[in-house]
């Protein structure tokens, strides 16, 4: 018997990775407000299959929820096809557009019926377990469990199926049409899987928690690795890791699930925006600091041989020359001296004298040469 | 009906009253403002400073324990002025792109934000009842203060943007150019951030946040279509935010169980599809019209052409040509009916028999003013 809390943490899991296949490519591919322009809008398509069935379980929601989501770029593109506004405003002004008639359908019409529109808008994983699917008479554990499950194979498959046309359409979209490989239904094809991988989600974690999910672990990645593969594995990595710290969080605080999760992904990319091995702040930063010190020894070199051997040597190769040459405050130039002198390119002859040794002359005529 | 009685004494009930004012207001500046953000195709924006405003306001809360709009509108401006400057941060120092920024600080400040009303939910002595209001917006809430509140912050937030008017010009146009005059463009873009989160921030409590984007992309890009100038379009950017923030409020006022937000963006959404339908120039309808006038002309061209290649084919004019003929030389393209009646109306061609048209002189020296000098070499 598995208990509620586990069950919910496999749902935020599978979830997680769920999104996070197809997250990489909307990342990849600058689409990554798509996400939040198809899942606001299947929020109309969920809606009016409701009317229709007037069974919220019914399979019939998940499909017009998945059209809708598809309308919702076509319309993006037929708006953007118009060349009277642009891409960015058109997104702008459909998905509000759509949500708000499905808001509007909800409220007036719905009542309390079991659509309301905070669950929509926010989710409640926690609730998730007692909406049970049974197969033969037999309780086979929460629907919402097994439909990301579906979700998660489908767009596994898809990107086994499609790894070679998702690739080259993403990353060189004319060559991908060149070839023959019709970016056009590519797209299209791909933006499906985006709507039915939200719709699945939506039902899960609310509408604002699947921006999270695609958007969040996928750009986490992209500051981790070069590589597609190794950006796919860790961005599932960093899905699953938010949803269940996340989870984690909720139950220590006692806060919204959806919330926690989607506040995980962000520390999750903090992190990685801070720390991440090449691309970090505290990476850049250290790499900054290490280039200035190494730029101002070469420099020095640089300056002592252009003057050493000549008459001027006396007075151009001293540690107080260097505020008049080179502009360095005394403090600097003494810092840089000691450093150089540390690396074994400069000795002191006497005084504040310097000279070349003979690795730093190495390193200078190295530096002038490719120059 | 019964929508038509208060709609009478609209003027003498105080609670429309109220929230007409409230939703002018803030469409006015919104509208307006918005206008900046959608030239410098950084639309989106609005809806990540709109959604990072609600840990903001429930923040405010927490710390100040007070639900004045005044608090929680400053607890709102200072998250969404965080969010702005982080989605900033990350474009500028990593190489993830603006719509992933966007992306992640929308989603992960919206979370916040519900973790911290769940929070504030659970406590023993305080009841949340007032804070969601500011995710779908509820019109029926605002009070005359809060009207007046939102009128002197767009007013400041306007008065800003006329002060920098010739600098949000330049930096929305030609940034380079701006910084090449000696402009600190930086310190401008700054400040029309700012005003930029200022002015969705005052729309929150009416709107909410997660459709107070529509109201700064939707008034701006309808506006566009109707005219080339900046000043036009911000003058109607603003025009069409209150026109569609009064009649969304009202109407949602009147009606049960309508939401004020959504009704405001579905009378946006109306004003841009008209816009794009109908303005001079640039709509929709106005750019098929002159393509069928194009066309026919084009085909008027090429009708009368073909005819004067069969008539010196033939070296007639009297010499009836059918209009199978015609048809073929068109390519498949058609047309050639409709237009071979155009050109008897002018009299420069004439029917011969049942389908057989030729060309009148009238009709060769038109061919030949159109086309001097090209004959049936040039057509084989």
């Amino acid at each position: 018997m598995i208990l509620p809390e586990q069950e919910i943490q496999w749902i935020a899991a599978v979830t997680a990775a769920a999104c996070a296949l197809p997250g990489v490519f909307l990342v990849l591919r600058r689409m990554a407000l798509m996400s939040d322009a198809i899942s606001h809008a299947i929020l109309l398509g969920i809606v009016l299959a409701f009317f229709v069935t007037e069974n919220i379980a019914s399979p019939l929601l998940i499909l017009a929820a998945a059209a809708t989501g598809v309308l919702t770029v076509t319309l993006v593109e037929l708006l953007n096809g118009t060349r009277l506004v642009k891409e960015d405003a058109a997104i702008g002004i459909v998905f509000p557009a759509l949500f708000s008639i499905g808001v509007i359908l909800i409220s007036r019409f719905a009542g309390n019926v079991h659509l309301d529109v905070d669950a929509v808008l926010l989710g409640e994983l926690a609730f998730a377990p007692f909406n049970r699917l049974e197969l033969f008479g037999m309780d086979v554990g929460p629907r919402t469990l097994w439909v990301m499950v579906a979700v998660l194979l489908l767009n596994a498959a898809f990107l086994a199926a499609f790894y070679k046309e998702l690739k080259l359409t993403t990353f060189d979209a004319a060559l991908a049409g060149a070839l023959g490989f019709a970016p056009g239904l590519v797209h299209y094809g791909f933006m499906t899987l985006v709507s039915v991988t939200a719709v699945g989600a939506f039902d899960a974690v609310g509408s604002v928690l699947v921006v999270a999910l695609m958007i969040a672990p996928p750009a986490t990645a992209y500051l981790l690795t070069d590589r597609l593969p190794r950006m796919i594995g860790l961005s599932v990595a960093a899905g699953i890791g938010s949803a269940l710290a996340g989870y984690w969080m909720s139950y220590l605080f006692d806060v919204s699930i959806a919330g926690s999760m989607a506040t995980m992904t962000g520390v999750c990319f903090g992190l990685a925006f801070l720390f991440a091995p090449e691309r970090g702040a505290v990476a850049i930063a250290r790499r900054r600091h290490r280039q200035r010190w190494e730029f101002a020894q070469t420099m020095l070199t640089i300056h002592l041989l252009n003057h050493e051997a000549s008459p001027e040597a006396a007075t151009e190769n001293r540690e107080s020359h260097l505020h008049e040459h080179l502009r360095w405050e005394p403090v600097f130039a003494r810092q840089v001296v000691r450093r150089a002198q540390g690396a074994g390119l400069v000795a002191r002859a006497g005084g504040d004298r310097l000279a070349l040794t003979d690795r730093g002359r190495t390193v200078a005529r190295e530096v002038v040469a490719a120059a | 009906m019964s929508a038509v009685v208060p709609l009478l004494d609209f003027l003498g009930d105080y609670t429309l009253r109220t929230v007409a004012l409230g939703a002018a207001a803030l469409g006015t500046v919104s509208g307006a403002l918005g206008s900046y953000a959608v030239l410098r195709k950084r639309s989106l924006l609005g809806d990540a400073i709109s959604h990072a405003a609600l840990p903001g306001i429930a923040l405010a809360f927490l710390l100040t324990g007070s639900k004045a709009t005044l608090v929680l509108l400053a607890g709102a401006a200072a998250a969404g002025w965080l969010g702005t400057l982080l989605v900033m941060r990350i474009v500028g120092t990593t190489r993830v792109k603006e719509d992933s920024a966007l992306g992640i600080v929308l989603s992960v400040f919206f979370g916040l934000g519900l973790v911290l009303l769940t929070h504030i939910q659970k406590l023993p002595d305080a009841s949340q009842a007032g804070l969601d209001r500011f995710l779908f917006g509820q019109a029926a809430t605002l009070l005359h203060r809060d009207v007046v509140m939102i009128a002197g912050l767009g007013a400041v937030a306007l008065l800003v943007a006329m002060l920098f008017w010739k600098e949000f010009k330049l930096l929305s146009f030609d940034p380079d150019f701006g910084a090449s005059l000696g402009f600190p463009m930086r310190a401008v873009d700054v400040v029309l951030t700012s005003v930029l989160v200022l002015s969705i921030v005052i729309g929150l409590q009416t709107v909410g946040v997660v459709l107070m984007s529509a109201m700064v992309v939707a008034p701006a890009a309808a506006a566009r279509q109707w005219t080339d100038r900046m000043g036009g379009m911000v003058a109607l950017a603003g025009a069409f935010g209150a026109l569609a923030g009064v009649s969304g409020s009202v109407l949602s006022s009147l009606t049960a169980r309508l939401p004020t937000g959504p009704t405001i963006v579905l009378c946006l959404t109306a004003v841009v599809l008209v816009s794009l339908a109908l303005a001079p120039n640039r709509g929709l309808v106005w750019e098929w019209v002159r393509d069928q006038r194009s066309r026919r002309a084009l085909q008027t061209d090429a009708v009368l052409s073909d005819l004067r290649a069969l008539a010196r084919q033939h070296d007639s004019l009297d010499h009836g040509h059918s209009i199978k003929v015609l048809e073929a030389m068109r390519f498949g393209r058609g047309g050639a009916r409709s237009t071979l009646e155009t050109l008897a109306e002018r009299g420069w061609a004439r029917r011969t028999g049942a389908d057989e048209w030729s060309i009148t002189p009238a009709g060769l020296a038109e061919a030949e003013r159109r086309a001097p000098g090209k004959d049936e070499e040039e057509r084989p």
